[in-house]
């Protein structure tokens, strides 16, 4: 009567039953699916791309567009005004209160030139003409920048007519010219726009394990159905492994899609027309997946224990949304403190990942010694996350519905 | 076979259980009975390893649940006090999730599956997702998953609790089923008449102890109340908790 069935088939199939049962279970619920293959891998390439078309075509506009620049006394200075028509700055008719114009954003920026212009000129003098604008408005700096550089340049180039008619070399009034030599490689540039994409990898995973890590504790007990799956012959720390195969397995499908519509979105982002290279390929997203491996079994494990001490399955989504905001933290160090990053910055999780992967958005590559110790460090605290998990699990309050 | 030996169990300054020995043999239907309260769904946890006890022992089968527990998991077949479903998977997904964790072969799996079904009277709602089953549902369906391994014990946590007339009726009748296959059967209840209509023998629990161990005619006996409801009363010493 009674079934003894061998204990070497058991051992193997009590992991494999749970984590089967898991993946089949949520990917019956529409929440989680949403969670883990729609919004929570979409969500970082769709804002990326918004964000970048906002910059993109803001500063593809400021540069291109005829700049319209309302002048008051244009009729004092008519080859100034010639001078700037040539580089696409639209001179409008005066406009009654500049100050007030610009601070209400009327206008970028006005530009003013005194009626004595046209005396001072003939007699030589230095002569001056205003830019009004406020510099609160990010919006019309690029503007003003574009309008002060083209009035710099006419006035340079008349100066060195007046030398050289006088027989002087305009090197005379110049004798130092800074020569700016940018030294940042076009995927450098690129990184800077992209330095949140880091935390989207780890929120991608985050998401995608989320909600079966609440229903690994939370949620059976809430149904009331931990205490029959603990009355079965398997030791509890199958079942974890189990349930842990499954939360992984679902966090890292949400990472390949995310990497995947990545990929697609750096394909067709104009980052060029910026100066800036990104490489979101096969290549890239191979070696991320490798740094964010050790952090997959992290995470899960993290908010597995997290979600063991709610007692319901509201307080664990509530535990575990505040989780959701560890791995900021590395970004949030990083942008605030640009400090150079150090070796052992590589071992600590999350914030070795953040480097790593900014490393490889800036085009300069992680050498097998960073990677190996973004490994080891992620490795090793995700082993101590799954033991405290496991250890956790072990309590026999846990299995109590209450 | 069941048997418990001197079983302690406190909850810091409460002793749930406080000292428990009995014996369920097999073929018969064992009766713990007690009001809400006195101690039976933790001597049950105990039973099925649930818990540790602080003192005492649990030995199913001869085997002792402190030396090796899943042995004696593998040879119970328990309801719970606790008999949550996973809602999205259907009854029949349901119980074949318990037979792969207890190890049962594939190809016995069907057999076993149908044959609870049939027993059960559930064909009608087997292929149905759990979402929504009402009491009766939910506990035939928790009784086909616990019992799918074939146990040779099976242990009820108030079976009944919940459940209509007919739904009760048909559950007293497999319970009967799974005696007459020389089972051993114990089941936890507060509802005396239950008990009395079905044990071979009664284990009365009150506060956390076992206040009286025999045959219903033997408990009327002793007593001296013709009425199973009065020889109650009289063994607990007081009225509060039971059930009519």
């Amino acid at each position: 009567m009674n079934m003894k069935t061998t204990t070497p088939i058991m051992r193997t199939r009590a992991f494999v039953t749970v984590f089967m049962k898991e993946v089949r279970e949520n990917l019956r619920d529409r929440r989680t699916i949403t969670s883990a293959f729609l919004t929570g891998p979409l969500l970082g390439p769709i804002i990326m791309v918004m964000l970048l078309n906002i910059t993109l075509n803001r500063q593809l506009d400021k540069a291109e567009k005829p700049l319209p620049v309302p002048v008051s006394g244009a009729e004092y200075a008519p080859n100034l005004i010639n001078a700037l028509k040539a580089e696409g700055i639209v001179p409008k008719p005066a406009i009654a209160n500049p100050e007030l114009a610009v601070r209400k954003q009327d206008a970028d920026v006005v530009l003013r030139i005194s009626p004595d212009y046209a005396t001072a000129w003939r007699k030589g003098e230095a002569v001056q003409v205003e830019l009004i604008y406020d510099s609160s408005q990010r919006d019309a700096n690029a503007s003003v920048d574009r309008l002060s550089s083209v009035v710099e340049t006419y006035a340079r180039q008349q100066g060195a007519m007046r030398l050289v008619s006088r027989g002087l070399s305009p090197s005379t009034a110049w004798p130092v010219v800074a020569a700016k030599r940018d030294q940042a490689t076009a995927q450098a540039r690129a990184a800077l726009v992209f330095s949140i994409l880091p935390y989207f990898f780890v929120l991608t995973v985050f998401m995608g394990g989320m909600y079966l890590a609440i229903d690994l504790t939370a949620g059976e007990r809430e149904r009331q159905s931990l205490e029959p799956l603990f009355a079965n012959p398997v030791p509890r720390w199958k079942i974890l492994a189990g349930k842990l195969g499954a939360i992984c397995t679902f966090s890292a499908a949400s990472l390949l899609i995310s990497l995947v519509a990545f990929g697609v979105v750096g394909r067709f982002v104009p980052t060029e027309k910026l100066g800036m290279e990104l490489n979101l390929g096969l290549g890239f997203s191979g070696q991320v997946l490798l740094l964010m491996l050790p952090l997959i079994v992290l995470l899960a494990a993290l908010q597995s224990m997290v979600a063991a001490f709610a007692k319901s399955y509201r307080e664990a989504q509530m535990y575990v949304s505040l989780l959701m905001f560890v791995p900021i933290l590395p970004s949030i160090l990083l942008s605030t403190m640009p400090i150079k990053a150090q070796g052992w910055m590589y071992a600590v999780p999350l914030l070795g990942q953040h480097l790593g992967i900014m490393q490889l958005l800036r085009g300069d590559g992680v050498t097998p010694e960073q990677l190996g110790l973004c490994l080891i460090g992620s490795l090793a605290a995700s082993v101590l996350g799954v033991l405290v998990t496991a250890r956790l699990y072990r309590s026999e309050r846990l299995a109590i519905s209450g | 076979m069941i048997e418990v030996r001197d079983l302690h169990k406190a909850f810091g300054t409460v002793k749930a259980v406080d000292g428990v020995s009995f014996k369920a043999r097999d073929g018969e239907i064992t009766g713990l009975l007690g009001p809400n309260g006195a101690g039976k769904t933790t001597t049950l946890r105990m039973l099925y390893t649930l818990m540790t006890p602080d003192r005492g022992q649990v030995l199913v089968d001869g085997i002792d649940a402190a030396q090796d527990a899943l042995a004696v998991r593998r040879e119970l077949g328990v309801l719970p006090d606790a008999r949550g479903l996973y809602k999205r998977l259907t009854a029949r997904e349901n119980i074949d999730y318990f037979a792969r964790l207890h190890g049962l072969p594939e190809e016995l799996l069907d057999s076993r599956r149908e044959a609870l079904v049939k027993a059960l009277d559930m064909a009608d709602i087997a292929d149905r997702r759990t979402e929504g089953f009402s009491q009766g549902q939910r506990v035939k369906t928790a009784i086909a998953r616990a019992l799918i391994h074939d146990p040779r014990n099976v242990i009820l946590d108030e079976p009944t609790n919940g459940l209509d007339v007919m739904a009760t009726r048909g559950l007293r009748q497999f319970m009967q089923h799974l005696k007459s296959e020389g089972r051993c059967v114990l089941f936890s209840s507060h509802i005396m008449q239950e008990v009395g209509a079905l044990c071979d023998r009664i284990v009365v629990i009150a506060n956390g102890r076992v206040v009286a161990d025999e045959t219903p005619a033997a408990l009327r006996e002793q007593t001296g109340e013709a009425n199973l409801e009065d020889a109650f009363v009289k063994i607990i010493g007081s009225e509060e908790g039971l059930a009519a």
